[in-house]
């Protein structure tokens, strides 16, 4: 019975771990074909875009010798087809190319922004977050009330002021008037480069050397663009949780614990936000993951050296190594959001494990 | 999405004191960050430092055989020395010795020998000899980057670059040129970014494949300059350290953050807290403000970028030189240099920038619709002109282009505006399809024939000859005689002689030429009060940090 039992197991076990392997090999596919098509996507637009990536790097005034063989030496003078080939074989090998604008290979200045932007997301993300959800929570409850009236008013403000004003009054404001917070840039100019490099972002290197005076000014330069950002996403996730929130608080169950004689707040906390967890977590990462692909005009007004003023700018010029490095490392990002999302699903409900 | 909330019936008091423990929470955790973080910012910068806010995001490369744009030569003008340059203290003196101390010209005016200044090292220790001299101005001929022009247009080529460029000795430098040029045509440009000298060890330590350290260069410096790079972030910014050692003066300031801000308001908001003490790219709303706080000061400064429209001599009734001057009549320049362009443009009507050796200061033209009229009916056109405007989408250029609209459209021109792409505009331009053409023209080198070669000079009218370079030629102008007076003027020994050539050149070229020359473009920045001795290079140089205290 026992051998039995065991014989079963381990071919229920087998089977599962070879249906788990035909899982991850189909999502791998999928995940290919993914970033493949983004990939041709991306190349074909930027190669129709009416700029001409050799004159961006010679200048309007040279002379046809000099752009011809700049053409060539950029590889332009090949069908498009041909073209994209070449950069899918040297992407395979992990070679991005150079970017045109800074001379340097782009995978080095992506390591440069994207810890950055990765930063200001996460930052922006958790107040978000933090102050999103029970906002939402608070305005559910009080539906019709001003508690809800003052959310939505709050979170109306955030979806409709453009962030580019925003976060001028915000620099305005804390920075200029008050004195509160740093000004633009990740640090003051003093504290550049003084603790070492490991992961870019400057939060965690400070800590990880133990540089509290270099942790307080990056915290201080972040915390206006965060809020500001984070604003923008406590506005969709407040909407988002009130919603959720509203439906749940009028399900029947609801009304079965307030009857058992549960305390309203953990009818509240625990079984009403406890069910909206799942769609909140997409909610979450949809948020979090367009913060990641970098706020171009939060970067500017801040001078924040992140990852969507590098991909503009770089599609400005036709830098399009720059650009198609800086559309994979986004495109793994949605991807890597989407698979955590998975993930947490199992996590908190039951039913998906 | 938003559904029914049932009516909860009660709110116990719980509920409510959870709710106000969070609130009281979060603002204890909001007021903590806050003080946490407003001891950090600091109040001024340390008086041996100099912090700067630009735009640093046209950077290409940092060599300079390659370099080009603004930033690019405002960084390597501090890093790198030249064998003849401007002296920033007085920019109008045109080129003084610079690593050269002295130079004489053969007597068929071909053969330049430089002396080569002694004790001067660059910032690897190496000492300067003539040798870096040599192999920097071949190198920039060899690898044939934009800027090379610079250099090859008076004969130097790949093949005979080691023969015409030679260093004789430790202290001797000798350049042959093709044929007889102004010997201040030949230093103007040698005192161009692409003529400055690095340390050939340097470069050939690093070299690959063959590339004379181009790889390298283009993201490190290896110069005799006031100060070195030390580090650099495309993008982001840039810190250069001051050289010690460097042979003409001790910086003040010991080191140079740069750093990129785009964004105005940020800039002057960090200058106004005096977080920076330079802000070098703010709009005329904020340095209006700038100049009325108390600790803070403006400065202006010409820089090289002539605005100008211009006729296409092909289409008809263009070609007419009454109607040509009815358009200079019927444009209102002071009144765009006073609103639209104010603080960013200034009236100036000659092709040569101001502060260029030959500049010419007569404004003969100003708006006088009355006699542009008159023009109009002479060259039998009383019933009007219709003609098309292109320009660039660029909001400056759009502004412009729509108050020239305007007055001609007074002066009985009627005037469709074509706003396109760089690349569409240039395009048509340059296969002189265009009725009119709006733009900007920035000189290549610090001497005057850079403009004189584009403005006034067209040695082949004909559609075949492609002479795409010259805005004479695309603009079908058939100058005969002007172009045999440029070329004269590039030969000129006598350097007083040859400014006053360029003056009557220019002269002619405002009664006569297709162009109406309209603006020249001002510089100003935004400094804190105690900032003194900056210099931002007006039309002919870039800007010089060893020069500044505080």
């Amino acid at each position: 019975m026992s051998r039995a039992g065991s014989i079963t197991g381990g071919r229920r076990a087998w089977l599962s771990s070879r249906s788990g392997v035909i899982k991850a090999g189909r999502l791998l596919a999928s995940l290919a074909a993914t970033l493949l098509g983004l990939l041709l996507i991306t190349f074909l637009i930027g190669r129709v875009m009416p700029i001409d990536p050799v004159l961006a790097v010679v200048g309007e005034r040279a002379t046809n010798e000099v752009y011809m063989a700049t053409r060539a030496a950029m590889g332009l003078d090949e069908p498009l087809i041909v073209q994209f080939f070449n950069y899918l074989r040297e992407v395979l090998t992990g070679d991005f190319g150079n970017s045109l604008l800074t001379s340097r290979p782009v995978i080095d200045d992506i390591a440069r922004v994207f810890p950055a932007t990765l930063e200001l997301a996460t930052v922006a993300t958790l107040i978000g977050v933090i102050l999103g959800i029970p906002a939402g929570v608070l305005a559910a409850v009080h539906q019709g009330r001003w508690p809800d009236h003052l959310v939505r008013l709050i979170g109306l403000f955030g979806y409709s002021m453009p962030i580019f004003w925003l976060g001028l009054m915000g620099l305005l404001i804390f920075y200029g008037k008050l004195d509160w917070v740093a000004g633009p840039g990740r640090l003051d100019v003093f504290f550049e480069d003084i603790v070492p490099q490991v992961t870019g972002v400057i939060l965690i290197d400070s800590l990880l050397a133990g540089d509290t005076e270099v942790f307080a000014n990056a915290l201080s330069h972040i915390i206006l663009p965060a809020s500001v950002l984070g604003y923008y996403s406590l506005a969709y996730i407040s909407r988002m949780t009130r919603s959720f929130m509203l439906e749940q608080l009028a399900q029947e169950y609801v009304t079965t614990a307030r009857v058992k004689g549960l305390s309203e707040a953990r009818v509240i906390w625990r079984h009403a936000l406890g069910n909206v967890m799942v769609p909140l977590i997409t909610v979450v990462a949809l948020s979090y993951a367009s913060l990641l692909e970098g706020s171009v005009l939060t970067e500017i007004v801040f001078a924040w050296p992140g990852i969507g003023f590098y991909i503009t700018n770089a599609l400005l010029s036709a830098d399009m190594n720059a650009v198609l490095g800086g559309t994979v490392v986004i495109g793994l990002v949605f991807i890597g959001l989407n698979l955590l999302s998975d993930v947490l699903y199992r996590f908190v409900d039951p039913r998906a494990r | 999405m938003d559904g029914d909330l049932a009516e909860s019936g009660r709110r116990s008091e719980q509920e409510a004191s959870q709710m106000t423990k969070f609130t009281s929470a979060f603002a204890a955790g909001m007021l903590a960050v806050v003080a946490m973080t407003s001891t950090a910012a600091l109040a001024a910068t340390p008086k041996d430092t100099l912090v700067i806010a630009t735009t640093i995001d046209d950077i290409v490369s940092l060599d300079p055989a390659e370099a080009f744009e603004f930033s690019g030569g405002d960084l390597l003008q501090n890093t790198y020395d030249r064998l003849v340059e401007f002296d920033p203290k007085n920019l109008g003196a045109g080129y003084q010795p610079g690593l050269a101390t002295s130079w004489t010209v053969s007597a068929d005016g071909r053969t330049f020998t430089l002396t080569m200044r002694e004790g001067v090292k660059f910032q690897s220790g190496n000492p300067f000899t003539a040798e870096d001299a040599a192999f920097s101005l071949r190198r920039a001929v060899l690898l044939e980057k934009t800027p090379s022009f610079i250099l090859t247009q008076f004969g130097f080529t790949k093949d005979n670059v080691n023969e015409t460029i030679k260093a004789t000795d430790d202290r001797t430098l000798v350049i042959v040129t093709d044929k007889k040029y102004a010997q201040s045509f030949v230093l103007n440009c040698l005192s161009a970014t692409i003529g400055s000298i690095v340390d050939w060890k340097v470069a050939m330590e690093h070299e690959k494949d063959g590339d004379m350290g181009y790889e390298w260069l283009k993201t490190n410096t290896a110069g005799t300059g006031a100060y070195a790079l030390r580090s650099w972030k495309p993008n982001e910014s840039y810190v250069l350290e001051a050289n010690a050692d460097y042979w003409r003066a001790k910086p003040a300031m010991k080191r140079v953050f740069i750093r990129h801000v785009s964004e105005s308001a940020s800039q002057r908001l960090q200058l106004e807290k005096g977080d920076i003490d330079i802000a070098r790219n703010l709009s005329p709303e904020d340095i209006a403000a700038v100049s009325g706080n108390g600790d803070l000061k403006v400065a202006e400064d010409l820089r090289g970028r002539i605005m100008y429209m211009s006729l296409n001599m092909k289409k008809a009734p263009l070609d007419n030189p009454k109607v040509v001057e009815a358009f200079k009549w019927a444009i209102d320049y002071k009144g765009m240099t006073d609103t639209i362009l104010r603080g960013q443009y200034t009236v100036h009507q000659a092709f040569l920038p101001l502060t260029y050796l030959g500049e010419l200061k007569e404004q003969p033209y100003s708006l006088d619709i009355a006699k542009a009229k008159a023009l109009l009916a002479e060259a039998g056109l009383a019933d009007g002109v219709s003609v098309t405007i292109n320009h660039r989408n660029e909001p400056q250029v759009m502004a412009v282009a729509q108050a020239i609209q305007g007055t001609l459209t007074q002066a009985g021109i009627k005037v469709e505006l074509a706003a396109m792409t760089g690349k569409q505009s240039l395009g048509e331009y340059r296969a002189r399809e265009h009725d009119i053409y709006l733009g900007a023209w920035g000189p290549d080198y610090p001497d005057p024939h850079t403009n004189a070669d584009t403005f006034a000079h067209n040695p082949n009218n004909a559609d075949e000859a492609k002479l795409t370079g010259k805005l004479a030629w695309r603009n079908a102008w058939d100058i005969p005689e002007m172009t045999k007076a440029t070329a004269a003027a590039v030969e000129e020994a006598d350097t007083e002689k040859r400014a006053e050539m360029y003056r009557s050149i220019q002269r002619e070229h405002q009664r006569t030429s297709p162009f109406v020359i309209l603006f020249q473009k001002i510089e100003q920045t935004g400094l804190r009060k105690g900032v003194e001795g900056l210099v931002t290079g007006s039309a002919i140089s870039s800007v010089y940090y060893w020069t500044v205290t505080k």
